[in-house]
């Protein structure tokens, strides 16, 4: 038993703490935002320096041949700065589904890039209409003339505009099947958008796209289980991310507390208020725990219905805590919270985004009851 | 990061597994499962059993008759009591009495009374609370008096879980009614309570049990020798006690049991054709309470290992775990009621009726467990033991 980080996994949080904490202030965030992209290119470049886009692939395409735990005190400090690239879609979702799916040519196209920084992958996987589901339906493919031609639409693509190539689930017959898509091609279209949390996403539609036989990811129909477990491994990061967003609420809220007057005292003196601090706590550490055990669940490759259920778990306890810290973090700030010159509303929204992302607390709990 | 126990601690809780399968005695266990009270032989029997596998007070050094077993070690045997449906041994003398002895007994104490701890000869239990005295502990009135080579004890104490059982009482009492601060007046006395003088009234709570007492002190005399610790320094006593929590409080493996109960009886029972736990209003909310219970046994033992790291005492940590662990706890009681729908009514047979004897047990049992977000420091008081102690507030 030892829930420490190994040193390496530490160091490696460190380092990017302390580059975003001189890179990604809270007014370098904001310019980021305005930024006609809405990323930070140096960020992005840094991020792939330091390895994150290499750990969690397999040493044989240039990666580390680490995992969700290995990434999880990264996710924690991105997740403490609101960092809006989309680095879990990049890595947890798209570069994985490549290394896993891809044959050694694609792996061998996509791969180098993905992990240097010079070409970034988003998953194209939800439908409108149909919330987090995760087989495609709405978005088909169907064989002509030795290739595909993809049809259908796809929502809330995050990081499809700065994407170099798209991974796109569609429907092939009675299964589920991934194509890489370079979203330049004719009949693709983007209509993008920032989202509440001020990452860039994008609608993108296909209509009647040919693509080449190399553009299938994997073999047709066979892509469900290898979508599940992406979303599983990106699932995971995703409560390590909201880890790090609840412990910045909590902190700077705590903070407040000590340092707010009211009365003549710090408004900390008052128990109503410390026990509702105290009730963020336990909230925020009952969540550390669950997604302490998702990420490991996710590394040991067992069973799926144990990984799921775990996973499940997980984001169901995310969900109620980020959305009980991002409430009880704004009420406590008093009308300050409310405002957009403080962090912690931009971390309230981020909150309120990271707990519906791959499905909120009811759309989990469905899941968790299925798995008995 | 490693979630796993290591093989030896597996093959530890396979031990303590393995012997709690043969020897713990099945009407014993029917009791716990079946949520029926045990009775001071039960109690005793069971203390026992234990003292002859050297298992009844595993936390005291080796030299006392304790196992050397490490925390983790210590964890392992508390949850798979859980499981089991073993009932913990009444902390009162084995942990909470023991604890003050070893620390602050003198020699002569320690020889009289350690080993009949030990063994189950006597059973202890505790006169801390007073009726004007709960949460604020300093605030306690009952005095002692020094005449000759006994105090005279006078006053009242209050929630005496197991009074009615009690061999010994350990007690805070007033030595100094003139100290600048009420702390400083307080002394710890050891007091047999087949002394004269001494009346244990019951206060039979809402599931018509009796757990809990009065005890009344008129002119008891005792012996000066069982002071213990110094005169009017017992407050320094009194703090060790309180601070000598375990790292079981948030009773996992007990909750794991009910919740497996909990999931049996939600199968069992049906609702609209089909078992209730298909209902997906029932099912969340147990869910929702698994969950929790999932992300405590992990709190717990991410707190185990930094404690084995830093060598450190649990501090507010424990704090936490009790106030999860006792919500988990009553979470389950409220669902086991319900999970039984109109049937949790039947209480006791009257005129020659009949009660389901397991059903008719799941309302009385929710009534008592609110008792456990109040006993043991309310979890107001847990609370603002973590706002000062870990927070800073």
């Amino acid at each position: 038993m030892n829930f420490e980080y190994s040193d390496e996994q530490q160091q490696l949080a460190d380092s990017v703490r302390k580059f975003l904490a001189q890179a990604y202030g809270f007014e370098q965030r904001k310019a980021i935002l305005n930024s006609a992209s809405g990323v930070s290119d140096q960020a992005w470049a840094t991020f792939a320096e330091m390895g994150l886009t290499a750990i969690a692939l397999p040493e044989a395409d240039g990666g580390f041949g680490g995992g969700a735990v290995d990434l999880m005190a990264v996710m924690e400090a991105c997740g403490e700065a609101l960092v809006v690239e989309p680095l879990l879609d990049h890595v947890g979702l798209a570069s994985r589904l490549v290394a896993r799916a891809g044959s050694p040519a694609q792996r061998t196209a996509l791969l180098p890039g993905a992990i240097d920084g010079s070409a970034r992958l988003a998953f194209a996987y939800l439908e409108p209409g149909r919330r987090y589901a995760l087989a495609p339906e709405a978005t088909t493919a169907r064989a002509a003339g030795g290739g595909w031609v993809l049809s259908g639409e796809k929502c809330v693509v995050i990081g499809a505009a700065s994407a170099g190539k798209l991974v796109v689930s569609a429907r092939t017959g009675d299964g589920a099947s991934l194509f890489v898509v370079d979203p330049k091609s004719a009949g693709v279209t983007l209509s993008p958008y920032r989202s509440v949390d001020g990452q860039r996403a994008a609608e993108v539609r296909f209509a009647d796209v040919p693509l080449g036989a190399d553009a299938l990811l994997g073999a047709a129909g066979a892509a469900q289980p290898l979508i599940d477990e992406a979303v599983d491994f990106a699932t995971a990061l995703v409560c390590a991310d909201a880890i790090g967003a609840m412990q910045y609420a909590n902190d700077a809220t705590l903070e407040y507390l000590k340092t707010r007057k009211q009365f003549g005292v710090p408004i900390a003196s008052f128990q109503v208020l410390q026990h509702r601090m105290v009730e963020m706590v336990i909230h925020t550490e009952q969540a550390r725990s669950l997604a302490i055990l998702a990420a490991s669940k996710v590394d040991s490759g067992g069973d799926a219905g144990e990984r799921q259920r775990a996973v499940s778990a997980a984001k169901i306890k995310i969900a109620d805590a980020a959305r009980h810290v991002s409430q009880e973090a704004v009420q406590l700030h008093g009308g300050m919270g409310m405002t957009e010159e403080l962090k912690i509303s931009h971390t309230f929204r981020r909150l309120t985004t990271l707990a519906q992302r791959f499905g909120d607390a009811d759309h989990h709990l469905e899941r968790y009851a299925s798995l008995g | 990061m490693d979630l796993n126990y290591s093989s030896d601690e597996l093959a530890f809780r396979d031990d303590v597994r393995g012997w709690l399968a043969n020897h713990l005695p099945a009407d014993i266990r029917d009791k716990v499962t079946g949520y029926r009270g045990l009775t001071k032989d039960d109690h005793i029997r069971w203390h026992k059993i234990l003292a002859a596998k050297g298992w009844s007070v595993p936390h005291w050094p080796v030299e006392w008759g304790g196992t050397g077993w490490d925390i983790t070690q210590r964890y392992i045997y508390d949850e798979e009591f859980g499981l089991a449906g073993a009932p913990m041994l009444p902390p009162f003398g084995p942990s909470m009495c023991a604890s003050v002895l070893l620390r602050f007994g003198s020699d002569a104490q320690k020889q009289r009374f350690l080993p009949r701890i030990r063994e189950g000869d006597d059973f202890w239990v505790q006169g801390y609370s007073e009726p004007g005295a709960g949460s604020d502990l300093a605030a306690l009135k009952t005095r002692a008096e020094r005449r000759g080579d006994d105090y005279v004890v006078n006053g009242q104490k209050i929630w005496t879980t197991l009074g009615h059982y009690g061999d010994w009482i350990f007690c805070l009492v007033r030595t100094d009614s003139s100290a600048e601060k009420r702390q400083e007046g307080i002394s710890f006395l050891l007091i047999d309570m087949k002394t004269p003088g001494i009346t244990v009234r019951p206060l039979i709570l809402m599931d018509g049990g009796h757990e809990v007492n009065e005890v009344f002190f008129d002119d008891v005399k005792v012996p000066v020798e069982n002071l213990v610790f110094q005169e009017n320094k017992g407050w320094t006593v009194a703090k060790y006690l309180l601070g000598h929590e375990r790292m079981g409080s948030g009773a996992v493996g007990s909750s794991k049991r009910e919740l497996a109960a909990l999931k049996a009886l939600a199968t069992k029972e049906s609702k609209n054709g089909k078992p209730l736990i298909e209902d997906p209003r029932f099912r969340d909310r147990l869910s929702r309470v698994e969950i929790e219970l999932d992300a405590l046994e992990i709190t717990s033992m991410r707190f185990l290992d930094k404690m084995r790291r830093s060598g450190q005492p649990p501090g507010a940590d424990v704090s936490m775990l009790k106030i999860r662990g006792t919500e988990i706890q009553q979470a389950l009681t409220e669902l086991m009621m319900q999970a039984v729908g109109p049937m949790a009514q039947p209480f006791a047979a009257v005129d020659g009726g009949q009660v389901d004897a397991y059903a008719s047990r799941l309302s009385p049992r929710y009534f008592n467990y609110r008792k456990t977000s109040i006993y043991a420091g309310s979890n107001e008081i847990q609370r603002n033991i973590i706002a000062k102690m870990t927070l800073g507030l």
